[in-house]
């Protein structure tokens, strides 16, 4: 369970102060499907990057299952990242100069996983993904930018995270292609997976149960989806 | 993290960006290999002195003709001294000194040496007998030359093993067999066993000749170039140094001690001497090295701290994905160690092999001392600690975010 209370971040560059959130509060509770719509610059990552521990809000509150997570330690933060949250980064980040299947490996290794086992769910990952086993071996500076967002999802999935947190997880593929991502991701919701999407697409927003909107740092509307999209052919978890 | 993903990924990380890898390692290699390669050719230098300054006898106690300080009696034929010794004086000497002691006198020069169609231009040692005693020379092959053939001036010469290989073929045995020198021919008597030495301190690159001969037939005069006084032990030395300079005084009717014109030098103090030149050689050879060392070092720094950006980005990644602060330490020092040693080795070989070239061009031995190998990997471990692991922890205590954002 996610709750935010009164959240704000401000970043400060010498004397400029610039609050990126006022303010926000709201919960998400486990197993939800929530999409994060907004203008660009009105902060969504900045919020996706407080709700996967990877950074802290200048104000606020942060509880995830219970545990305020600005008090936790470092370690009890990578233990968190590495067992229960699977993040999507809106620019991939993915480790140059290494192998596709590698990249997707990486979170088992830290969570001590025996090699082989690791490539094996590296490959269900990025099969789920939508991305095509020709591809596995290639290094991460020789595919697409589709097909490095396939591979950020891929990795995101592969640690069978109870928080996916996707960060326009959509936005480099066809629609053909953001159909198996979405397929996938509706498949772990019904698994009682807690999905949360940011999207600038109604079409994807719409997969979703309930739409959150942001505005300048403040959240507009909060709405539940009652006319979900649902994806039918969907891929082995 | 378990040990082998920790070194898989190190691995990984390594041979993925061959080009840092390899620069930096070039610079350890260089810098580390200028080291060992210097220190030893100096040392070797030094040994290499000091060895033939012990060759040449033990407990010694030289006279030399005219005032001139120095290691240069030990090392020049003679040619161009003042001409200001005698047989009289060495016999002088022999007679006069209170403790036991064997006197030797030499007269040498350079001369051509002719053989049946080969020749060669060496030091010719005009000497009497007690010289094998006291320059501890031994012969392999005849005899020495004797005191008879001293006074009678006789016409036989006993070759060092060098001059013995250009006159008449490796291991050949001349004894009998005749060599001209300056239109008279002279009878091999003996061949002497190698002393060693190399260059210009070559000592078996020489022919042995009675000493009246030397003085009549090539240099034409009566005096003699050195005088040496072995002394049964170390501690008569000084004693006998005293005796030999006062009975040179008298002779030479000579009261003021600084106006002497003869240098009466020990073997210890000899062996001082070369060693403060040789020490001020190897610490140049040194200096050069250490900027070489430097040079290396600044290599790596460049490397390490150009590409700290990517690196950062990189920990912020491995800490977003559930790596800890000790997984991203442990890797960045493994590998920061797996660089250095590696280049360390490679520097080491280079190295050796630097400095067996130089032995065999410049004809010493050079040998690479522990302790320029510690100083060697002691820097560029460092400076690959300090430039590849700390920047690293530096980096795995910023948040992932901060560290993915990192310019
Ligand atoms: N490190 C930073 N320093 C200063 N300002 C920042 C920093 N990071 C983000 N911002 C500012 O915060 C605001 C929100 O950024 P954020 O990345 O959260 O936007 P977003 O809603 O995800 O936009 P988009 O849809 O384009 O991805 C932006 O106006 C940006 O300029
Ligand atoms: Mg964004």
């Amino acid at each position: 369970m996610i709750e935010c209370t009164n959240i704000s971040k401000t970043y400060v560059t010498g004397a400029m102060e610039t609050p990126v959130l006022k303010n926000v509060t709201f919960t998400i509770n486990d197993g939800e499907f929530v999409a994060i719509m907004g203008p660009s610059g009105s902060g969504k990552s900045t919020l996706m990057h407080i709700l996967g521990a990877l950074d802290t809000p200048t104000n606020g509150e942060y509880k995830l299952d219970g545990r305020v997570v600005s008090q936790l330690s470092d370690d009890e933060l990578a233990e968190l990242r590495q067992s229960k949250i699977g993040f999507v980064f809106q620019s991939f980040n993915l480790l140059s100069r290494t192998s596709v299947l590698r990249n997707v490996a990486l979170p088992l290794v830290y969570a001590e996983i025996p090699e082989e086992e690791r490539l094996a769910r590296a490959a269900k990952a990025l099969k789920a993904a939508g991305m095509d086993e020709s591809r596995f071996h290639h290094m991460t500076n020789q595919i697409s930018g589709g097909q490095m967002q396939r591979v950020a999802i891929a990795r995101a999935l592969v640690n069978d995270p109870s928080l996916l947190l996707a960060d326009e997880p959509t936005g480099n593929l066809d629609t053909k292609t953001g159909d198996i991502v979405l397929g996938t991701f509706q498949k772990l919701h019904t698994l009682g997976h807690t999905i949360v999407l940011i999207t600038h697409e109604p079409y994807v927003a719409e997969h979703a149960n309930r739409i959150i909107t942001i505005k300048d740092g403040v959240i507009i509307s909060d709405i539940k989806n009652t006319h979900v999209r649902a994806i039918t052919t969907s891929h082995d978890l | 993290m378990k040990t082998e993903d920790l070194i898989a990924e190190c691995y990984n990380a390594l041979t993925a960006n061959k080009v840092r890898t390899g620069l930096t390692m070039l610079g350890i290699v260089i810098g580390i290999g200028s080291v060992i390669a210097m220190v030893s050719v100096g040392n070797a230098a030094k040994s290499s002195i000091e060895s033939s300054i012990q060759s040449i006898g033990s407990n010694l106690i030289i006279v030399s003709p005219g005032s001139a300080k120095g290691i240069g009696a030990l090392v020049s034929s003679g040619r161009g001294s003042s001409q200001t010794l005698t047989r009289e004086d060495g016999k002088a000497i022999d007679a006069q000194i209170s403790l036991p002691h064997t006197t030797e006198m030499e007269n040498s020069t350079r001369g051509q040496l002719v053989a049946k169609g080969t020749n060669t231009n060496t030091r010719i040692i005009g000497t009497t007998a007690s010289y094998a005693t006291v320059r501890s020379v031994e012969v392999s092959l005849g005899t020495f030359i004797t005191d008879d053939q001293d006074k009678g001036t006789s016409k036989v010469v006993v070759l060092g093993p060098t001059t013995r290989d250009d006159l008449f073929g490796a291991d050949a045995d001349p004894i009998g067999q005749t060599v001209r020198i300056n239109g008279n021919t002279y009878r091999v008597i003996g061949v002497t066993k190698p002393k060693g030495g190399s260059g210009f301190l070559n000592q078996d690159d020489v022919v042995y000749a009675p000493l009246s001969t030397v003085q009549h037939y090539l240099v034409g005069s009566s005096f003699v170039t050195t005088i040496a006084i072995q002394a049964a032990s170390p501690s008569d030395m000084a004693t006998i140094q005293s005796e030999v300079t006062a009975i040179l005084l008298d002779r030479h009717h000579i009261s003021d001690a600084t106006q002497a014109d003869f240098t009466v030098q020990n073997q210890t103090d000899i062996v001082a001497t070369a060693s403060t030149i040789t020490n001020t050689f190897t610490t140049l050879l040194a200096a050069i090295a250490s900027i070489s060392l430097l040079v290396g070092g600044i290599g790596i720094m460049n490397m390490m701290l150009t590409t700290v950006t990517e690196r950062t980005r990189e920990i912020g990644l491995r800490k977003a994905i559930g790596a800890k602060r000790k997984d991203i330490s442990a890797q960045f020092l493994i590998e920061a160690v797996l660089l250095t040693f590696a280049g360390g080795f490679l520097g080491i070989l280079l190295g050796w092999l630097i400095a067996q070239a130089i032995s065999s061009f410049a004809g010493i031995a050079a040998t690479i001392t522990p302790s320029s190998i510690a100083l060697a990997f002691g820097v560029s471990a460092a400076i690959g600690v300090v430039f590849g692991y700390y920047p690293a922890r530096r980096a795995s205590r910023l948040n992932p975010i901060e560290a993915l954002r990192f310019e």
